[in-house]
């Protein structure tokens, strides 16, 4: 925002950020609108059913109409829960989730090593490190205000489940920031311009390094899985156990919340995940300095497209491993936490460190 | 602007740092709180030391407040039976509160000029993290150790005081389950008719 | 304009993001409020358990390893919370700190072994 402000004064500069912000607002919640449809096609195709195709043509207008139905319904806040904090709880998961997106750059600036984002945070990553830690309020107080037994298992599971996964996540993290020797998400994307070889997720120009940082980025992919109770990680809301878990009192638009909190933090890790390992907006291969110096406009887009391309390829996934991947069991989903993806990227983060001190990577 | 700001901050700070021990519910008093710790947060941002903002929230709303909301929430301490004991405890919360008291005003009034004229989020680095990475690990070498073995030692003891085991439970044993071969479920007989095995 | 303001000005949009973000979800109920029926009575009221009646309170106790799980947990983020400033400092602090670091999570893995030995990380 300063730099607005310093070129366009201080009325315009802050008028600019505003229209940016209230545009940038629109289309996310357009495009969730159209990723949950996504959502429900990709696993309906899995399953060999149409998905929603009613409402509007191919059923576009599905989660409009859904949206509708939910603004109905009648809130019912049963009789034993603490009015407050079950309603805080919802507003308090879609408004941090939705915050989150306030540091994510999503295309290149018209100069060179600058991005367009709302927020140009120099400890980006920590931001969204910390936001994503948060995630587990929303939980916990839905859980115990409901005052009912599913909810408060649930919420349970959930909170033990989410604070097991973050660790692997950070230390995931450290890893691509030891490689960058930054926490700015517009220089750790552009530390991965020139080409799909350059991408963290592949880093063939630290070659050995691809033995650790791909499988880094499979960690962060089933980490993020779990971060946002995805299946085959939805112990907290396992409908044939726990019915719907934390959610059970929940109808109408707080449950609404819930879920619109939930698929902006699928999108959110998709896009992280983009940003750190899949080289952000830069294309599969290299425009080429003078290309990108003549027409930055044109990089603009491209860039921008990119982002978007990766992003739905990454959501595709999480929809695909929603369909085909059967849900774990409590015991072996620690397991898998605990003894295995955090000794795992513990000896990465080494690994990596010892490259970069030895072999002068940062300078 | 940055005046005004600190002080919005500060006032929000301060309202909820009492909240936090007005409260009547428990739950409520947790999550005043957190609001304190965030606001902490805006007033780190606001000297520009941005790393530390970053890692209150990630370490203390995200990690110890999340400890706390468990205690508060699900263990069925009885906070009317413990508020109870607060009034013997009067006069030294008093005495407490003015040693704080003194010692903030000493620090302002010794300290004000030097902090306001030399203070510097990020001496020597351009970021803040980096300027703490540069000297932590380096120059404050041995605390940093010391660091790592009050760690353990908190590891060691939260283990040692919380592990029950209950021998009535099955574990599953991964290696165990995956080595098991067919020869060694079942072998095949060929009995004669009427002799059996 | 100051460095500091520039900072802080920099974290301004968060700030308007998280009030923006509230506003929505806000609307998002008070429409729900103002627009569908309101109808309460006692069974639709009441906690959902199967359709019988709720025995007793539901907040219970519950299994102290859940503690235990946020408190591993609490430890291994300060862990994580050390690496970040190592991690972008690692260039200039070079192979004193490389190594300090490595002893530093060294006493912690004695700690992760001791832990996993005890059985602390399975889930019974």
């Amino acid at each position: 925002m300063s730099n607005y402000v310093e070129s366009l004064g201080q009325l315009w500069g802050p008028l600019l950020v505003l229209g940016q912000i209230a545009l940038f607002t629109l289309v996310l919640l357009l495009s969730i609108a159209f990723l949950l449809l996504l959502d429900r096609k990709v696993w309906a195709g899995v399953m060999m059913r149409k998905g929603p195709n009613v409402v509007g043509p191919f059923g576009l207008m599905q989660s409009f109409a859904d949206f509708g139905k939910f603004l109905l319904k009648e809130i019912v806040i049963p009789a034993g829960a603490n009015k407050t904090v079950f309603l805080i709880a919802p507003i308090l998961t879609c408004t941090l989730a939705f915050a989150a997106w306030a540091a994510i750059p999503v295309a290149p600036g018209t100069a060179s090593g600058t991005s367009w984002v709302i927020s140009n945070l120099n400890v980006g990553v920590l931001y969204l490190f910390a936001i994503s830690s948060l995630g587990v309020y929303g939980i916990i107080m839905g859980g115990w205000a409901s005052n009912s037994k599913y909810p408060f298992l649930g919420a349970l599971r959930s909170a033990a489940q989410m604070v097991s996964y973050e660790v692997s996540i950070g230390f995931v993290i450290v890893t691509v920031i030891l490689l960058v020797g930054s926490m700015n998400l517009t220089d750790i994307v552009n530390a991965q311009e020139g080409g799909i070889w350059t991408w963290h997720a592949f880093s063939f120009q630290h070659f050995p390094l691809i033995l650790v940082m791909f499988p880094m980025f499979i960690i962060f992919f089933v980490s993020a899985l779990a971060e946002t109770n995805r299946p085959p990680f939805d112990l907290p809301e396992a409908e044939s156990e726990l019915v719907a878990g934390y959610q059970v009192e929940y109808g109408s638009t707080p449950y609404l919340l819930f879920m619109l909190g939930e698929y902006l933090n699928i999108v959110l890790m998709c896009a992280l995940m983009t940003i750190l390992f899949l080289g952000g907006w830069h294309g599969p291969f290299a425009l080429g300095e003078e290309f990108v110096r003549d027409h930055p406009f044109v990089n603009a887009f491209a860039g921008l497209f990119w982002f978007m391309f990766k992003i739905l390829f990454l959501f595709i996934m999480f929809a695909m491993v929603k369909a085909i991947v059967p849900r774990y069991r409590y015991d072996q989903l620690m397991r898998l936490g605990w003894k295995i993806f955090l000794p795992t990227s513990l000896v990465a983060v080494l690994i990596v460190s010892g490259y970069v001190v030895y072999l002068g990577v940062q300078s | 602007m940055a005046v005004i700001a600190f002080y919005l901050i500060a006032a929000v700070v301060l309202v909820s740092a009492l909240s936090v021990i007005m409260a009547r519910n428990p739950v409520h008093s947790v999550l005043w709180l957190i609001l304190a710790f965030f606001s902490s947060a805006g007033l780190l941002v606001l000297i520009g030391a941005e790393f530390l903002a970053m890692l209150l929230v990630v370490v203390y709303v995200g990690a110890v407040a999340v400890l706390f909301l468990f205690v508060v929430m699900m263990l069925d301490v009885d906070f009317v039976e413990l508020k109870r004991g607060t009034l013997r405890y009067w006069p030294f919360a008093v005495l407490v509160g003015i040693i704080f008291a003194a010692e903030i005003v000493l620090a302002s009034v010794i300290g004000t000029a030097d902090m306001e004229t030399n203070f510097d989020a990020s001496p020597g680095a351009e970021t803040n993290a980096e300027a703490i990475g540069q000297v932590m690990y380096t120059q404050y070498l041995l605390l940093f150790q010391m660091a790592g073995i009050i760690l353990l030692v908190a590891m060691v003891g939260a283990i040692v005081l919380t592990l029950r085991h209950r021998p009535e439970t099955k574990r599953q044993n991964i290696a165990k389950q995956t080595s098991r071969r067919r020869s060694d479920a079942y072998e095949l007989k060929d009995p004669t008719p009427g002799q059996g095995i | 304009m100051s460095e500091i303001e520039r900072l802080a000005l920099d974290y301004l949009p968060v700030i308007i993001f998280l009030v923006i973000g509230a506003v929505i979800s806000g609307l998002f109920i008070l429409g729900s409020v103002l627009l569908a029926p309101s109808n309460p009575d006692p069974e639709k009221n009441s906690a959902y358990e199967c359709g019988f009646p709720a025995f007793d309170d539901a907040r219970m106790k519950f299994d102290v390893r859940f503690y235990l799980v946020a408190i591993l947990f609490i430890i291994f983020d300060l862990e994580v919370a050390f690496l970040f400033p190592w991690a972008v400092s690692l260039g200039t602090i070079g192979l004193v700190g490389f190594w300090s670091m490595v002893g530093f999570l060294g006493v912690l893995t004695i700690g992760f072994v001791y832990e996993w030995r005890r059985g602390a990380l399975e889930w019974e």
